[in-house]
C-alpha cells in the first residue's frame, strides 16, 4: 500500500536526518547518554519509516536483505576481533589497549569542564561503531522480514 | 608444545571461537554450501580442542581464572579498584570443567551429524550461525564466575535454542513448541535477573566468589534462593515446569534435540553451582535438599509414567529426558541434604553427588546418542510414529546398534555407563532413605520396559509397507553416533576411571566452597 | 516512605505482568505481559543504582569516593537489549503462527496436545 505524497516526500527528507543523528549517537557514545545500540536502533528506526510510508516492494528494491545481513556478521566480526587483537598483543580478551596511547582514540580525558573529546577511549569507540552497524543491519532485516510476511521468514 | 598465549587465553578463546565461527558463517556461506560446512566443522573442532585443552589444565593443575580486559588474565583484583572483582571473571573449576569436556564433545558429534541430517532443509545459513551461538553459550554459562554474565549466557541459549527448536516450522507446531520453550525460559530468565538484583542490591557485588564470602541467610537472600532455583528448575525441565521438554524436545531438528539435552544441563550446572558454591552452608541444607530431592523424585516418576503411552518416539525420549534428570537432581540432592555433616557427607553424601554427577555426563552420551538414532530413524523413514515404523532392524543394522547401547545405558543394564552412575546413585541414596532409592529402581526398570517396546516396534518383525526401500542412514550420522556410542562403552567398562579422574574432583570442586572463594579473592 | 515508593512500584508491576501473563488467552497480549514484568525488573535495578548525594562517574573533579560504579545502569541496558530481542522473536513466533493456524489465541492453539 502506498502513502500519499506529501507522507513519502516528509519521510524522504526525515530519512537523512535521523540517519546523521544515529550515526552522531553512535560516534559520541563514549561521550554522551547513549552508544552503539541505541544509535543503530536510530538509524534502523530511519528504515522503519522508509518502509511504512513506501510499499514493501518499492523498500525492496531501496534496502537489500543481502548488504544488511552482511552487515550484522561485519558488525559482529569487528566487535570480536578487535576482543581479540588484544590477545595477539600479549593482554586479555577486551583489553582496552588504546586508551591513552596518543594513537587513534589514544588521548588522555582532559581535566575539568569541557565539551567532549571525541578522541578519547580507546577501543570504546571502535566497539560502539561495531555494535552500531552491527544493531542497524539487525533490526532493520527484523522490521524487513516482519513486514514480508512469513513465507519469507523461514528463508532467514 | 602449546604455545603460551593459547594456554592463558584458552577460556576466553573457548567463548571467542564458537562466536566468531558463527558471525562468519553467513559470509562464508556466500561462497558455497560446502565450503560452509567445512568452516562450521573447523570452528566447532577447534571449540573442541580448546575445550579438552581447558578441561586438561584444570583437571592437571587447578582452577582456571580468567579476567577479561584486565592487563593480566589472572588479576582478580586489580590495584586500584578497593578490592572488589570489578571485571567479569571466568572461574573454571573441575565441575566447570567436566561440563566443558561434555558440551564441547557432544557438540561435536552433533554438529558432525547435522552436516548431512539438515543438508536438505532451506535456510541453513542461519541455522549453523543459531546453532554454533548456543554452544558457545552453553560453554560461557559453566565457565563464567559471574552472576550477570551467566544471565546474559542463559539469555543467548534460550532464545538461540527457541530459534533452532522453531526452525522446521511443520506447519506452525514446531513454532509453537519454541514459543513454549521461549515464555518458559523468559518468564525463568526475569525471575533470574530478580534474583540477580536481590543480591546485588545487598552485597553491591555480582561476582559468584565475592557473594560467597559475604551472604548471610536473611530473607531476601531466601527469596533470591527461591527464584534462581525456581528460573533454573524450569530451564532444566524438572516436573512441575516440565509440559516444555516433550514439545521443544520432539519438534526441533534432532541433532538440535541432542544439544537442548546439553543446554538444560547446563542449567541443571548452574542450580548446583548457586546452591553449593554461592550459599553453601549458609542456607538451610536439609531444607532446600529436600525440595531438591523432591522435585528430583517427581521428576522421575512424572517422566517415566508419561513416556510409557507415547506413540511418537522422540516425544517418548523426551519424557524419559525429563525422568532422568530426576536422577541427578535426587544425586546431588542427598549431597546437598547433608552438606553440612562431615560424617554424614564422607559415609554417603559424597558419593551420592559423585552418582548424579556422572550420571549428567552419562545422560549427555546416551540421550544424545538416543536422539540422534531417532532423528536417523526419522530422516530415512520420514515419519515420528511409532506404529508406522517396524522391521528396520535389516535395513539400518548399524543405527540398531547404536539404539540398543543406547537404550540398554539409559535403563541401567551392565556393561553400559548408565548403570555405573545408577548403581552410584541407589547404593549411597539407600544409606540415606531406603524408600526413594527404591523409587529409583523400580522407575529404572519401567524406563527399561518402555524402550523394550520401542525397540520392538520400531526394528523387529517383518518391513510394514512402503519402509522396503529404508537404506542405512548417511556416514557422517554414523559416525556422529559412533563418537557417542564409543564413549558409552567406555565409561560403561571403566567407570572406575571415569569417577577418580573425573567425577569426584567435580563433586569435590562444588562442596569446596572455602577453596573457590580463595581462589578468586587470592585467600582473603 | 517516599524512598520505598520505586519498590513498589516494582512489585505492582510485577503482579500486573504475571496476571496478564497467566490469564490472558491472546498471545499478543501475553507477550505485553512479559514486556511489563521486564520493565519491572529493569526498574528494580535501575532503582537499586541510586545513591543518595553520588556523583556520576564523568565528572572529573568529583571526589573519588563519592563517585558511583556504573554497574546497575550496564546491567539493565544488558537487559533492554535482551527484551528486545527476545519480544522480536516472539513476535515473528507469533506471526507465524497467526498465518498457519489463523489465530492467537491460546486455548486454539493445543496442536501438540496429547
Amino acid at each position: 500500500m502506498r502513502m500519499s505524497k506529501i507522507v513519502r516526500f516528509a519521510a524522504d527528507v526525515l530519512f537523512g536526518a535521523i540517519v546523521i543523528f544515529g550515526l552522531y549517537v553512535i560516534m559520541h557514545g563514549h561521550l554522551t547518554p547513549g552508544g552503539g545500540f541505541q544509535g543503530g536502533a536510530i538509524v534502523a528506526t530511519g528504515a522503519a519509516l522508509v518502509i511504512v510510508a513506501h510499499s514493501y516492494e518499492e523498500v525492496i528494491g531501496m534496502i537489500k536483505k543481502a548488504v544488511l545481513m552482511a552487515q550484522e556478521s561485519a558488525g559482529l566480526v569487528m566487535f570480536a576481533g578487535v576482543a581479540l587483537i588484544a590477545i595477539g598483543l600479549g593482554t586479555t580478551f577486551f583489553f582496552n589497549f588504546l586508551a591513552n596511547s596518543g594513537s587513534l582514540f589514544g588521548m588522555t580525558v582532559p581535566f575539568g569542564p569541557n565539551p567532549g573529546e571525541l578522541n578519547t577511549g580507546g577501543v570504546l569507540p571502535l566497539m560502539n561503531i561495531a555494535v552500531g552497524i552491527e544493531v542497524w543491519g539487525g533490526l532493520a532485516i527484523v522490521i524487513l522480514y516482519m513486514l514480508s510476511g512469513i513465507g519469507k521468514k523461514e528463508e532467514a | 608444545m602449546i604455545p603460551g598465549y593459547i594456554t592463558t587465553n584458552a577460556p576466553a578463546l573457548l567463548i571467542a571461537v564458537p562466536l566468531l565461527g558463527a558471525f562468519l558463517s553467513p559470509l562464508i556461506g556466500r561462497i558455497s554450501r560446502d565450503a560452509r560446512a567445512l568452516w562450521v566443522l573447523a570452528v566447532m573442532t577447534l571449540t573442541a580442542l580448546i575445550g579438552y585443552l581447558v578441561a586438561f589444565l584444570v583437571y592437571t593443575e587447578g582452577t582456571l581464572l580468567y579476567v577479561f580486559g584486565a592487563t593480566e588474565a589472572t588479576l582478580t583484583i586489580p590495584p586500584d579498584s578497593g578490592g572488589i572483582p570489578i571485571r567479569i571473571i571466568f572461574t573454571i573449576d573441575a565441575m566447570s570443567a567436566l561440563m566443558v569436556t561434555i558440551a564441547v564433545t557432544v557438540g561435536f558429534a552433533v554438529i558432525l551429524y547435522s552436516l548431512t541430517s539438515d543438508s536438505r532443509r532451506s535456510g541453513l545459513e542461519a541455522y549453523y550461525t543459531i546453532f554454533l551461538l548456543m554452544i558457545g553459550a552453553v560453554l560461557g554459562m559453566v565457565s563464567t564466575g559471574d552472576l550477570f554474565n551467566f544471565f546474559v549466557f542463559l539469555e543467548i541459549s534460550s532464545l538461540a535454542s527457541a530459534g533452532l527448536i522453531a526452525y522446521k516450522v511443520e506447519r506452525g507446531r514446531a513454532v509453537e513448541a519454541g514459543l513454549k520453550y521461549l515464555l518458559v525460559s523468559t518468564i525463568g530468565g526475569i525471575f533470574f535477573l530478580f534474583a540477580i538484583g536481590i543480591l546485588y542490591g545487598q552485597y553491591n557485588a555480582l561476582n559468584i566468589a565475592m557473594l560467597a564470602d559475604m551472604i548471610q541467610w536473611t530473607p531476601l537472600d531466601k527469596l533470591a534462593l527461591v527464584l534462581i532455583i525456581a528460573a533454573l528448575a524450569a530451564k532444566c525441565g524438572a516436573v512441575p515446569m516440565h509440559f516444555w521438554t516433550p514439545d521443544a524436545y520432539s519438534m526441533a531438528p534432532s541433532a538440535v534435540t541432542a544439544m537442548l539435552v546439553v543446554a538444560s544441563q547446563a542449567s541443571l550446572y548452574g542450580l548446583f553451582r548457586f546452591c553449593f558454591t554461592l550459599y553453601g552452608v549458609t542456607l538451610n541444607y536439609l531444607t532446600i535438599g529436600w525440595v531438591i530431592i523432591i522435585l528430583g523424585v517427581l521428576s522421575m516418576i512424572v517422566g517415566v509414567t508419561m513416556a510409557i503411552p507415547q506413540k511418537d518416539i522422540k516425544r517418548l525420549m523426551a519424557y524419559h529426558a525429563v525422568s532422568q534428570t530426576g536422577y541427578m537432581l535426587l544425586g546431588v540432592g542427598v549431597g546437598l541434604a547433608v552438606l553440612g555433616d562431615q560424617a554424614l557427607l564422607s559415609s554417603y553424601g559424597t558419593t551420592a553427588m559423585e552418582g548424579g554427577i556422572f550420571h549428567i555426563f552419562n545422560h549427555a552420551m546416551y540421550k544424545g546418542l538416543l536422539f540422534l538414532t531417532a532423528g536417523a530413524i526419522i530422516y530415512q523413514v520420514g515419519t515420528s510414529d511409532l506404529n508406522r515404523m517396524g522391521g528396520l532392524g535389516h535395513r539400518m543394522k548399524w543405527t540398531m546398534i547404536f539404539f540398543i547401547i543406547g537404550s540398554l545405558a539409559i535403563a541401567g543394564i551392565p556393561p553400559f555407563n548408565g548403570f555405573a552412575s545408577k548403581f552410584l546413585i541407589y547404593e549411597s541414596v539407600f544409606a540415606f532413605s531406603p524408600i526413594l532409592s527404591i523409587i529409583a529402581m523400580v522407575v529404572s526398570i519401567l524406563t527399561l520396559a518402555s524402550f523394550v517396546k520401542v525397540f520392538h516396534s520400531v526394528f523387529m518383525g517383518p518391513p510394514l509397507p512402503g519402509n522396503e526401500q529404508v537404506t542405512e542412514a548417511p556416514k557422517t550420522m554414523l559416525i556422529g553416533m559412533a563418537i557417542l556410542a564409543t564413549i558409552v562403552i567406555v565409561s560403561g567398562i571403566f567407570p572406575q576411571f571415569f569417577v577418580q579422574n573425573l567425577i569426584a574432583p567435580a563433586a569435590q570442586a562444588l562442596i569446596d566452597q572455602a577453596g573457590y572463594v580463595a581462589t578468586v579473592l587470592g585467600g582473603v | 516512605m517516599l524512598w520505598n515508593l520505586p519498590y513498589i512500584v516494582v512489585v505492582l508491576l510485577a503482579v500486573i505482568g504475571l496476571a496478564i501473563i497467566f490469564l490472558k488467552r491472546n498471545l499478543i497480549k501475553i507477550f505485553l505481559g512479559v514486556s511489563i514484568l521486564t520493565s519491572a525488573v529493569n526498574l528494580f535495578i535501575i532503582a537499586l543504582g541510586y545513591r543518595e548525594g553520588g556523583i556520576a562517574p564523568i565528572y572529573t573533579y568529583a571526589a573519588s569516593e563519592k563517585m558511583v560504579m556504573a554497574t546497575p545502569q550496564a546491567l539493565t541496558l544488558t537487559s533492554i537489549v535482551i527484551g528486545v530481542a527476545t519480544s522480536a522473536l516472539m513476535l515473528s513466533f507469533a506471526v507465524i503462527i497467526y498465518k498457519m493456524y489463523g489465530t492467537v489465541n491460546v486455548d486454539e492453539i493445543r496442536e501438540l496436545k496429547e
